[in-house]
């Protein structure tokens, strides 16, 4: 049971693949600025991301491994379109505003990253878990930026006004800054000062000596 | 079979492709009426939208109930009987021979290569008389076509009211802003026609100065978006002058009524 905990559980504080792996940093950039249209993507992302790594467990003794990579792009590509169409069918005006950044699931290092580190090695149930733990500790990043983003970007928090704007009589005057992209940087960063000084032991002490951190996009 | 061997590479990229494509397909032609009953709908609000119309509490086929479709024939300007308005799809008969007209000399500039003979416009009622006429645009941006609405006043068919894009895919944040709601206000009281009466809309770069002579025709220009702003511009022009609405519009000038 030890090991089922630790697999969900890890990737939310101790091994966060967005704060210490510094994957898939790229959609939290882009869909943060409501909280609105964070909760949706972590949704999705939840579901792809629990799918894809179930689905390719499932089939991880048979993929060959010089197709291994087009298998898991199919795998996470098929997820992803089944979830846009859910999207445009239930919530369109939700699918509308996240436009093309759905589809960009299919390219979020995280997704990929857990079908090759993981889900190829582990049994289905395990990497299922997996995918849950690694979707959540995603979506505690884009809820923790999009909550800070809405909040002081427009005084609002799922579209209901916290803040009384200045434009409508109220004394807090939003900061536009928070509403564009490079303000998911601060507070990712924020983030991750935060998250090291809790858990000294994430700190690289040494690159030369610790292994690099993967990169991604 | 060996899992490295050839065989097993085909079989197991066969299958996945197969399970895949069911899997994909499926839900795209289950979920497909729901989606294009919310196409549909997004299209009403828009209208809607277009003819300031709010929802207090009232659903969207309530507050459709005040405005009147009429088609059009583009040609003439007249008002074409025998066409169900609601089945009408003006952007499929673009591309239908028979249905639809190459326009791709004057509409270049706009990048309207074809357009429908007929148009459908929505007359929007006040206290049961017509106060806006709506028409439906299209035109090129910078990556993709926009469609969208135009409102202008029945009393001068001069004034615009509003200007509302449904659907485009342009760049979010930078022609996307098309959908920014401070920009569409920008367009609420310009003037579409010059004196001599032709169509004097212009988007040029950058913010409008207050003083300048033809502030009343001018709109601010997106920043970061200088093609998407000019393709509202020449799609503007292509629909309110002689190719698009101009001789419909001619025609109300000349009845005073609807």
């Amino acid at each position: 049971m030890g090991k089922a905990r630790d697999t969900l559980l890890a990737p939310v504080f101790e091994d966060n693949p967005i704060a210490l792996q510094i994957l898939g940093i790229c959609s939290a950039l882009a869909v943060t600025s409501k909280l609105e249209t964070s909760v949706t993507m972590c949704l999705a992302v939840i579901f792809v991301l629990v799918f894809s790594n179930g689905a390719i467990s499932l089939i991880r003794t048979h993929i060959p491994t010089n197709i291994r990579m087009i298998v898991h792009m199919t795998v996470i590509a098929s997820l992803v379109i089944i979830v846009d169409q859910f999207l445009r069918a239930y919530a369109f005006g939700m699918s509308k505003q996240l436009s093309v950044f759905v589809g960009l699931i299919i390219t979020n290092c995280i997704i990929m990253g857990r079908a090759e580190a993981f889900a190829m090695k582990e049994g289905v149930g395990l990497s299922m878990l997996d995918g849950l733990g690694n979707a959540l500790g995603y979506s505690l990043i884009l809820l923790v930026v999009g909550v800070f983003r809405e909040l002081f970007g427009s005084g609002k928090l799922f579209g209901a006004e916290i803040l009384a704007l200045a434009s409508e009589g109220g004394w807090y005057v939003p900061n536009g800054l928070m509403l564009l992209p490079p303000s998911a940087f601060f507070i990712i960063g924020a983030f991750i000062w935060v998250l090291r000084w809790f858990k000294p032991r994430q700190i690289a002490k040494d690159p030369a000596v610790d292994q690099p951190l993967e990169e991604g996009v | 079979m060996a899992r490295e061997s050839m065989g097993q590479t085909f079989t197991v990229a066969f299958l996945l492709c197969v399970v895949c494509s069911v899997l994909v397909s499926g839900a795209a032609v289950v979920l497909r009426p729901t989606q294009e009953i919310n196409k549909l709908l997004d299209k009403k609000r828009n209208i809607l939208m277009a003819a300031g119309l709010s929802e207090e509490g009232r659903t969207i086929d309530e507050l459709f109930e005040r405005i009147e479709v009429r088609i059009v024939d583009l040609s003439t300007g007249a008002y074409v009987d025998g066409v169900d308005p609601g089945a009408y799809d003006y952007i499929a008969a673009a591309a239908d021979p028979e249905q639809g007209v190459d326009t791709s000399e004057l509409g270049s500039r706009a990048g309207i290569r074809r357009r429908a003979r007929l148009m459908p416009v929505y007359l929007v009622s006040r206290r049961g008389e017509v106060d806006k006429v709506i028409m439906p645009i299209f035109g090129r941006g910078l990556w993709s076509t926009l469609y969208g609405f135009v409102a202008l006043d029945r009393d001068d068919l001069d004034t615009i009211r509003s200007l509302v894009y449904y659907q485009h895919g342009e760049t979010p944040g930078l022609g996307g802003e098309v959908d920014n709601p401070a920009w569409k206000a920008q367009w609420n009281g310009k003037r579409a026609f010059g004196d001599d009466g032709r169509v004097a809309i212009r988007i040029p770069r950058g913010a409008v100065a207050a003083g300048a002579p033809d502030a009343v025709h001018s709109v601010d220009g997106l920043s970061g978006a200088t093609i998407t702003s000019r393709g509202v511009q020449d799609m503007l022009h292509y629909w309110l002058g002689g190719e698009g609405y101009g001789p419909f519009l001619e025609r109300l000038r000349d009845e005073g009524e609807a």
